[in-house]
């Protein structure tokens, strides 16, 4: 499969190069990724990652090494909705191993997994900067916080309802 | 009430946006510093502050913008470093979230101080409406004119742009945030060169933290002189301490570090005491990496003294009975909390942090975070506690940039402190899985909750 940005995705992508001095356009490559993970499916296929490397005039390779250290990457297909639980110390001592195994147990799924209707990706992650307002996920661009059990079905049922429509 | 210098406006509705901003005084330092003030007389005046870096290593800020080269020729930068990762630390989320403005302002006379005219706040990933809300703020005040070329009819130029990253811890440590920034793997450098001699594109560049830049703003409101009147000894000014865990009341809070530790956990203007009325049982208090303290020496020193909340204080007794004051990540645990499930939290933390450029702490970790695997499931010898003990005394020290002492750390002041719990755990491999270790001696001598 080849990728290509509309127009509105070019534009942005060189509003983005523009922050950078001339000849220094590799440094776009981080919100560049972005981009394109958010532009399409919401993961990186080796055919995106090549053509931000033809769009940034870049190696491949200087892609894909960047694109493979940084979590918010993902390499592999993901749901629509992925539900990022932190279960870094101030989330577990608040609770955070609970509302996990809710999680899993609502969804059917264990970390890393994708719903069959591919409408859920449950991901276990590090730290998030909102230990004060633990247990919490990250679902697209927002946090959801102070997690309990209630609110995990109706976040589910509000993610659902969006797809079904 | 204490003396805030930062949030002193954060509740004002609509502060958020710019004409409120400005109508509450917003932006007045940027008129002070580029009209009645030059580069070299705010360097001084931070420096007269005693202002010190507020990501965690409390580096003096004045000193480090002194350090800055000047080749001819050679454009400067300066890099807010908003990749706020450290686990129990929030504070910088809260300051851009609701007050963008006031780290702007801070952004423009730092380097109108650095003779910097692009700047970049590179922010973590993972706050992504964050970043949404700074650009509007950048919007706004390009279009009031505090931002672009000519600033008040000055000459002076300056840019900001916002870098998101995209989910490393590493990237706070500032040669990874700048490698980063150049659309890199961030993998820290060796030093030297500093950044402040060959840093980001290879030209000078300073990196400072959120807080610290907004700090910038009352020092120059007020004068580096009155901003060290606030606190005590060298903890001047304000500080934000993000607290968490198992307290009443958690969130952001602005002290002046005069007030002790006890005040900060008990009193209801902060924390507010342990939730559901429970013992405290440990605090670590300045962000995971920092030693963690058993109830008995957190409250008071190992000499008996009061702690207080400031940098003098939290490291009084060094780490044999001391912690830090680090980033002000300030993580509360009750009498229910397992410390050894904790530290493996954190170990697993720190081994999937590590960039995997030094051995010590790529190797290191991952052992770390296995044999407290082990130890928390019940399958752990007593011979493991030395092994751990071994295995982080031999990353601290031996690594390129301080991750490997982040990671060594936390290990280390959970055996110090905790060993026999555990020993428990060793000793109790099924006893372990389902019950706790609890308070046992940890617990607080002077406050027992009625």
């Amino acid at each position: 499969m080849t990728y290509t940005f509309n127009e509105t995705q070019m534009t942005e992508l060189n509003r983005l190069v523009a922050h950078y001095p001339e000849g220094k356009q590799k440094s776009a490559l981080l919100p560049a990724l972005h981009l394109a993970q958010d532009s399409f499916d919401g993961w990186l296929p080796t055919e995106l990652m090549d053509y931000v490397a033809s769009l940034l005039h870049i190696e491949p390779i200087e892609v894909y090494e960047v694109a493979s250290f940084y979590s918010m990457f993902n390499l592999k297909p993901v749901g629509k909705f992925i539900f990022e639980v932190c279960q870094t110390g101030p989330c577990m001592i608040s609770g955070s191993d609970d509302i996990i195994a809710y999680i899993q147990q609502q969804l059917a799924i264990k970390p890393g997994e994708t719903t069959q209707d591919g409408v859920f990706t449950l991901k276990l992650v590090e730290c998030l900067g909102a230990c004060g307002y633990a247990p919490m996920m990250q679902v697209g661009k927002i946090f959801r916080e102070h997690l309990t059990k209630e609110k995990v079905d109706s976040i589910i049922a509000e993610y659902r309802a969006t797809v079904t429509k | 009430m204490g003396i805030k210098l930062l949030l002193d406006k954060a509740n004002v509705p609509g502060i958020r946006g710019y004409e409120v901003y400005r109508r509450e005084g917003g932006y007045r330092s940027v008129e002070k510093a580029l009209k009645e003030m030059n580069p070299e007389s705010i360097v001084e005046e931070v420096k007269k502050s005693g202002l010190r870096g507020r990501g965690g290593a409390g580096f003096p800020t004045g000193m480090k913008w002194s350090f800055i080269a000047k080749p001819e020729g050679v454009p400067r930068h300066l890099v807010c470093n908003a990749d706020e990762s450290e686990p129990g630390t929030f504070k910088d989320r809260y300051l851009m979230e609701f007050l963008p403005h006031l780290l702007l302002e801070g952004l423009i006379v730092s380097s109108f101080a650095l003779g910097a005219n692009d700047t970049y706040i590179y922010i973590r990933g993972e706050y992504a409406w964050i970043t949404d809300i700074l650009e509007e703020a950048i919007n706004e005040a390009k279009a009031n004119g505090w931002l672009g070329k000519n600033i008040l009819g000055t000459g002076f130029e300056c840019n900001i742009y916002v870098h998101r990253g995209a989910g490393a811890y590493i990237c706070g440590e500032e040669t990874a945030l700048i490698e980063s920034l150049e659309g890199k793997r961030g993998n820290p450098r060796i030093k030297p060169p500093f950044p402040a001699i060959q840093g980001v594109w290879q030209r000078p560049t300073v990196v400072n933290n959120v807080e610290t830049l907004a700090a910038i703003v009352p020092i120059i409101n007020m004068g580096g002189e009155e901003y060290a009147k606030i606190g005590v000894g060298r903890s001047t000014g304000t500080k934000l301490i993000s607290a968490c865990g198992n307290i009443n009341k958690p969130g952001v809070y602005e002290i002046d570090m005069t007030i002790s530790v006890e005040e900060f956990i008990y009193s209801d203007e902060y924390c507010g005491g342990i939730k559901g009325g429970k013992q405290l049982k440990a605090c670590i208090p300045g962000g995971s990496s920092v030693p963690i303290l058993p109830a008995n020496l957190l409250l008071k020193t190992a000499t008996g003294e009061t702690r207080y909340m400031n940098y003098e204080s939290l490291s009084d007794g060094g780490f044999a009975t001391g912690s830090m004051l680090g980033s002000g990540g300030f993580i509360v645990l009750d009498e229910d909390q397992c410390i050894v499930k904790n530290t493996l939290t954190l170990a697993r933390f720190y081994r999937h942090e590590s960039c995997g450029q030094c051995s010590p702490c790529r190797e290191g970790t991952g052992w770390m975070e296995k044999i407290l695997h082990k130890i928390e499931h019940g399958h752990g010898t007593i011979a493991d506690i030395d092994l751990l003990w071994d295995i982080q005394r031999k990353i601290e020290g031996n690594t390129i940039c301080p991750l490997g002492d982040a990671a060594a750390w936390p290990v280390a002041a959970a055996i110090r402190h905790f060993r026999d719990e555990f020993e428990w755990h060793i000793n109790n491999p099924v006893l372990s899985q389902t019950s706790n270790f609890g308070l046992q001696h940890y617990a607080d001598p002077i406050h027992v909750p009625a």
